[in-house]
């Protein structure tokens, strides 16, 4: 599962642009545009070094926070069969959340560091999760939607200049797929089921389609980071071309199911190929992002409780294997 | 007791414990004090939840009855569940949570392991496939038992406290009653008595090398072989089969 948001944090990126020769940057950049990969002890501009942690970490954050809103319904799955699958789910999503970290950790910042912005609020995670789970059939709704929008994202990132993170995004993909899959069968079971599964599906795309077309971050005249993000080949498309493939692939899935996109403007362009849809309303986004959404303060303080709550059994672990190594010495 | 009668209830008890200790743990996903807990217990719950529906399913089919895995999880009432007391009791803390796995864990690996050379082959081979992951979940929780143990001072109390609360839902686990015997002669199951001293042996083992003391002995709670519970269960089971039974006969 993934995040928008990569545009957004820091009004600026701070620091070391100064001390890169034009010789370096122009060397840089010929790696980048024959496509070489960049690996954790290549030389790389600052500027790139803290976009890439400041877009894995805010990954690896999402993972994290976003085993919240599908957490929620595991106590509560209606078969065995279907809690097993979304607890193999969530826990993959905790593995990404380790792999993604492990991936920033090659750009010389520590999961600690960045555990600790998160837990502050400095750092941000998409603003997706911060929506409610209401019923089961948000469960499918996330997987069919969220996971789908994520992959429309990630695929491409699989391709990013930097070696660590497209190799990590690889299998990340793999893994998304599969989750798309779930959600999808688990709207189809509803849709094909009795008149309250199909309402309650439908209230699941009603409440989860706009913050899904929210995930690809703002529109493209408004996004801040792009331009020096796509010459760095760390994002290969703009938000607003992501958002339109998501829409195009995503209605016709609708209409298989029999739901009704909530968007009384949507409509086909036979001229373009394209589905044209409402625009977006993007005061909640900017609510979401400032920490007002539905869950912002739920999700963090469930995060913040745990690690505090661990505090003792991290410090114990600490203590134990200290003892330990001094015996062996 | 007809012997296939036996075998259904004895399936059915194993499975209910393995199903309710997994419960208990998914309610903490996303509560670990490290990222790398969140899998491992992640892991451990989705084995016991899968132990579960091969026990459930075999029920099932030796009942004759049509009933599904899915039957026995959401549309039996409390008193039907047949686990052990220790399983359905309340999180608290993450040394709580490890002190209830690794008592239920010798107890359940033994078990298992005498259930791989009992008569009834199905049964045995759910029992091979289980004793497996249960030997890791072991390792696991007894690791976690050495480093709260023997951690901090803070740590070494909480945990002992955990022991000494939680020790009073294990004698439940070697009060063979008549289900146990049943199975013990007609299946050649295990033997309560002989697993109890082993149980005791590596329990005191782990307890020993993790600086903690043996509680001392006390008046063991009991019921939930014979479907009496704590008051903590209804809460579990009402949250665990509400959706279900809110739309009855609805397919997910």
């Amino acid at each position: 599962m993934y995040t928008q948001g990569l545009d957004q944090a820091e009004k600026k990126e701070a620091g070391g642009a100064g001390k890169e020769s034009a010789e370096q940057l122009a060397a840089f950049q010929a790696r980048i545009d024959v496509e070489e990969k960049i690996e954790a002890k290549d030389w790389m501009p600052e500027a790139y070094r803290r976009t890439l942690i400041r877009q894995i970490s805010q990954h690896a954050h999402s993972e994290i926070i976003g085993m919240q809103p599908e957490g929620n319904w595991l106590t509560r799955a209606p078969t065995l069969k279907r809690k097993a699958i979304l607890l193999a789910k969530v826990q993959d999503e905790a593995g990404h959340g380790l792999y993604l970290y492990s991936a920033a950790e090659t750009l010389g910042v520590s999961r600690d560091r960045m555990v600790a912005d998160l837990l502050s609020g400095k750092a941000k995670y998409s603003s997706i999760f911060n929506y409610p789970t209401l019923t089961w059939a948000d469960i499918g709704a996330i997987g069919w939607l969220v996971d789908g929008a994520a992959i429309m994202n990630q695929i491409p990132l699989c391709r990013c200049s930097y070696g660590p993170y497209a190799r990590a995004m690889v299998r990340v993909c793999k893994e998304e797929s599969f989750h798309q899959r779930q959600g999808f069968e688990i709207m189809l079971t509803l849709c094909r089921g009795t008149d309250e599964q199909k309402a309650m599906a439908q209230d699941a795309l009603n409440r989860f389609w706009w913050p899904a077309l929210m995930m690809f971050g703002p529109n493209d005249s408004n996004s801040t980071h792009s331009a020096q993000s796509m010459a760095w080949k760390i994002k290969r498309f703009s938000n607003d071309e992501l958002r339109q493939k998501f829409v195009d692939i995503t209605v016709r899935q609708a209409d298989f199911l029999g739901l009704r996109i909530p968007d009384d403007e949507l409509s086909f362009n036979e001229a373009t190929g394209h589905y044209e849809f409402s625009e977006i309303d993007w005061q909640e986004f900017f609510d979401v992002i400032a920490g007002n959404g539905p869950c912002n303060k739920e999700r963090m303080s469930k995060r913040r409780k745990a690690h505090e709550d661990g505090a003792w059994v991290r410090e114990a672990a600490r203590a134990f294997a200290d003892k330990r190594s001094a015996q062996a010495a | 007791m007809r012997p296939e009668q036996t075998l259904t209830a004895y399936a059915l008890r194993l499975g209910d414990s393995a199903l309710i200790l997994g419960q208990r743990m998914v309610e903490l996903v996303a509560a670990y004090p490290e990222l790398e807990e969140e899998l491992a217990n992640a892991n451990f719950a989705l084995d016991y939840i899968g132990q579960a529906r091969l026990f459930y399913t075999y029920a099932g089919e030796l009942e004759g009855a049509g009933r599904s895995e899915d039957d026995f999880a959401y549309f039996r009432p409390e008193h039907e569940f047949r686990n052990l007391l220790l399983v359905e009791q309340p999180n608290g803390h993450f040394g709580d949570t490890i002190v209830r796995q690794f008592l239920f864990d010798v107890y359940y690996l033994l078990v298992l392991e005498a259930l791989t050379r009992c008569s009834d082959r199905r049964l045995a081979e759910i029992a091979a496939r289980a004793e497996k992951e249960l030997r890791y979940h072991l390792r696991h929780c007894s690791q976690w038992l050495l480093r709260l143990g023997d951690g901090t001072e803070e740590s070494h109390q909480k945990v002992q406290q955990s022991l000494d609360e939680l020790w009073r839902y294990t004698g439940e686990m070697f009060a063979a009653d008549a289900l146990d015997d049943a199975m013990r002669t007609l299946f050649d199951g295990p033997d309560l008595g002989a697993i109890a001293a082993e149980w005791h042996r590596d329990v005191a083992a782990v307890v020993d090398e993790a600086t903690l003391s043996m509680p001392p002995e006390q008046h063991m709670a009991s019921g939930g072989k014979k479907g009496v519970h704590t008051e903590h269960f209804g809460y579990l089971i009402a949250e665990m089969q509400n959706l279900p039974r809110t739309y009855p006969g609805a397919t997910w």
